[in-house]
C-alpha cells in the first residue's frame, strides 16, 4: 500500500515495524506494548502521544530556519544583513509552497528507486489518515520543514553577491530536482540508498552533505566576492551568531528527536545524542581555538555547535550517548582544519557551509557506520565497532553519491538560471551592499536625512525608474 | 576665545568629564571617532581569518572656552586622560573667529561663559 512505502525513512522510518520491534526487544516494555501492538495491527491508528511530539517537532524544525537566518545574518557585514537573512526567510515561502505542490510527491511517492512521482501532487491523497502512527499531512509538513532549511543552508556560500531573483529561482528548482530526489533515495522504502541499508537518521546526507555540496558548487560557479582577500569581511553582529546557534540547537531537538516519527524511546535517544554530541564538539573546538587563535572565540563556539549538530544528525537514533560524545569530538577536526584552510584559499564559500555542513555531514555519516548498534535500534545496522565494517563502505557510497549528484546538478541549475537572469550584480553595486540594491531597505536605518516622498511625486517618478 | 579639541581614550571619558566639571568647565560636545595614535594594533580572529585592527575607537571632546579657561581646561583633560601608554591622545588648541549662542544671540566671550 502506498502509505507504508511513503513513510519509509531509514531505520527509524519503518515505524510500524520498528515500534513493534523495539517494544518486543525490550521485555520491560512488554506490558506497555500491548496497545502498541494492537495499533500496529490495525495500521491505520493514530497515536495521540506520537502526534503531539511530531506537531512540536515540526514547529521546532521550522524555527531552525529563523535561527539560521540569525546565524548567517550576524556573520556578514551590516550592508548585507537583510539580504542574507532574507535568503533564509524566502525559503519558507518558495520551498514551502513547492513542497506541498509537488516536491513531497517527488520525494515520498512512487516505487522507483531513483525518483518519486506525481501521485501526491497538490497533496492528492495526503489527508488526516494515519501514516505510521501520525496523520499523513503531519508527516508531509514535518518533511517540508527539512526541505525549507536545506535550501536556506546553501545561501551561506554565496551571500552578498547573488541577484535575489536568481537566488529564488535557484533554490526553487534545486528543491525539486536535487532535494526531493535525494530524499527519495535515502528515506523512501523503495529508494536505492534505503535499499542498501545506508543509515541516515535525520538527514546527514539528505540535508547536510546535500546542502554542503551545493554550497561548494555554488561558491565556485559564482566566484569570489569582488573584494575577496583584499578586504576582511567581519561579522557585524556576533551576538546574532550566538543567538542563531542557540536557536539551531533548540530546533535540532525536533530535527533529530522528531526523526523517530513518534514519542518513543528512540526519540529520547535522538534528543540526548543531540544534546551531547555538540557539547563535545564545543569542548574540542574551543581547545583548538585556544591553540590556534589564542582565544576561545564566540564565532568559533557557535560554529563548533553547528558542526556537532550536523555530525550527530545521521547517527542520532543509531548510536549510544557515549558514542555521540565521541562522534561530536572526532567530527571537530576535519571541519576545523578545512575551515582554516578555506579562509586562506581562493574558495569564497563565505560562511563555510561546505566545511560545516558538507564536511561535518560526511564525517558524521562515516562515523555512523562506525558507532551504530542494533542493540539500541533494531531497525538500524551494526557499525564497524560492532563487527560490521561493511557499513562504513555503505555510508561512504551514500554520502559520495549524494555529494556528486548535488554538486553536478547545482552547477547545471546555476548555469541555466544565470543564462536567463544573470547571477551577480555589477561589481560597484555589490560593494555598496545588497540590502538597498535587492530589497530597497537597510537593516539599521537611522532615519536621519530621510525625507518622506509624497504619493504624487512617487507616481511621477515611477515611470522613469 | 579658543576651541579645545581633545582626542582621548573612550575608557577615560568618565574621568575627563569629572575633571572638567570640577574645573567648572561647562558646555562641551563629545564625538565617537576612530583613529590611530601609533599604538600596537590589536589582532582579532574570526574563523581562521586574522585581522589587524588599524583603527581604534577614540573620543573627541570639543570645548569652546574664553581665554582664562584655556590652561585650566587643557590641564584638566591632560591629567585625567593620561595613562602613560602610547595612544593616550592629543589636545589641540585652535583660534576661534567668532562664537554665537543660538538661544540669546550673544557673541564671543559672552557666548562661551557658562549660564549662572
Amino acid at each position: 500500500m502506498a502509505y507504508t512505502t511513503r513513510l519509509g525513512r531509514a531505520g527509524e522510518g519503518l515505524t510500524p515495524l520498528l515500534s513493534g520491534a523495539i517494544r518486543l526487544a525490550l521485555p520491560g516494555l512488554l506490558l506497555l506494548a500491548a496497545p502498541g501492538l494492537a495499533s500496529a495491527q490495525e495500521a491505520a491508528a493514530i497515536n495521540g502521544g506520537d502526534t503531539a511530539w511530531m506537531l512540536i517537532s515540526t514547529a521546532l524544525v521550522l524555527f531552525m530556519t529563523a535561527g539560521l537566518a540569525f546565524f548567517y545574518g550576524g556573520l556578514v557585514p551590516s550592508k548585507n544583513v537583510l539580504n542574507t537573512m532574507m535568503m533564509s526567510f524566502i525559503a519558507f515561502g518558495f520551498s514551502g509552497v513547492l513542497w506541498a505542490v509537488i516536491a513531497y510527491s517527488i520525494a515520498f511517492g512512487g516505487s522507483s528507486p531513483y525518483i518519486g512521482d506525481a501521485s501526491m501532487a497538490l497533496l492528492n491523497g495526503v489527508g488526516l489518515e494515519a501514516s505510521g502512527t501520525i496523520p499523513h499531512i503531519l508527516f508531509m509538513a514535518y518533511q517540508g520543514t527539512f526541505a525549507i532549511i536545506t535550501a536556506a543552508l546553501i545561501s551561506g556560500a554565496i551571500i552578498g553577491r547573488m541577484k535575489f531573483g536568481s537566488y529564488v529561482a535557484f533554490i526553487s528548482i534545486w528543491g525539486l530536482v536535487v532535494y526531493a530526489p535525494v530524499a527519495h533515495w535515502v528515506w523512501n522504502a523503495n529508494g536505492w540508498l534505503f535499499g542498501m541499508a545506508a543509515l541516515d537518521f535525520a538527514g546527514g546526507a539528505v540535508v547536510h552533505v546535500n546542502a554542503g555540496a551545493a554550497a561548494l558548487a555554488a561558491a565556485i560557479v559564482l566566484g569570489p566576492r569582488v573584494d575577496y582577500h583584499r578586504r576582511a569581511m567581519l561579522p557585524h553582529n556576533v551576538p546574532f551568531v550566538l543567538l542563531g546557534a542557540g536557536i539551531l540547537w533548540f530546533g535540532w531537538m525536533g530535527f533529530n528527536g522528531g526523526s523517530a516519527l513518534g514519542a518513543t524511546g528512540l526519540a529520547a535517544l535522538g534528543v540526548v545524542n543531540t544534546l551531547l554530541a555538540p557539547a563535545a564538539t564545543l569542548v574540542v573546538w574551543s581547545l583548538l581555538d585556544v591553540m590556534f587563535a589564542k582565544h576561545m572565540t564566540a564565532v568559533g563556539a557557535a560554529t563548533g555547535i553547528v558542526v556537532g549538530l550536523v555530525a550527530i544528525t545521521p547517527a542520532a537514533g543509531f548510536v549510544s550517548p557515549m558514542s555521540a560524545i565521541a562522534i561530536g569530538a572526532l567530527a571537530t577536526f576535519p571541519s576545523y582544519f578545512i575551515l582554516r584552510w578555506r579562509a586562506k584559499s581562493r574558495l569564497d564559500d563565505s560562511l563555510d557551509v561546505f566545511a560545516a555542513h558538507g564536511v561535518g555531514g560526511f564525517t558524521g555519516a562515516l562515523l555512523t557506520g562506525v558507532f551504530a548498534t542494533t542493540a539500541l535500534n533494531p531497525a538500524g545496522q551494526d557499525g564497524l565497532l560492532y563487527g560490521n565494517p561493511r557499513q562504513v563502505v555503505i555510508q561512504l557510497i551514500a554520502v559520495g553519491a549524494v555529494f556528486i549528484y548535488s554538486a553536478i546538478v547545482t552547477v547545471v541549475i546555476l548555469k541555466i538560471v544565470g543564462a536567463f537572469g544573470g547571477l551577480r550584480p555589477s561589481a560597484d553595486l555589490e560593494q555598496k551592499g545588497m540590502d538597498v540594491l535587492s530589497h530597497g531597505e537597510e537593516g539599521y536605518a537611522t532615519g536621519e536625512g530621510a525625507i518622506l516622498i509624497l504619493d504624487e511625486e512617487l507616481n511621477g517618478t515611477a515611470g522613469k525608474k | 576665545m579658543k576651541l579645545i579639541k581633545a582626542i582621548i581614550r573612550p575608557e577615560k571619558l568618565s574621568d575627563v568629564l569629572k575633571a572638567l566639571y570640577q574645573a567648572e568647565v561647562r558646555g562641551l560636545t563629545v564625538t565617537r571617532v576612530q583613529g590611530h595614535g601609533g599604538e600596537t594594533e590589536e589582532v582579532e580572529t574570526y574563523r581562521g581569518m586574522s585581522v589587524k585592527m588599524e583603527l581604534v575607537e577614540k573620543i573627541v571632546i570639543d570645548i569652546g572656552v574664553s581665554e582664562p579657561f584655556v590652561d585650566v581646561t587643557v590641564k584638566a583633560v591632560m591629567n585625567a586622560a593620561r595613562t602613560g601608554e602610547v595612544g593616550d591622545g592629543k589636545i589641540f588648541v585652535l583660534p576661534v573667529e567668532a562664537v554665537h549662542r543660538i538661544r540669546t544671540a550673544e557673541r564671543d566671550s559672552a557666548a562661551v561663559t557658562p549660564v549662572a
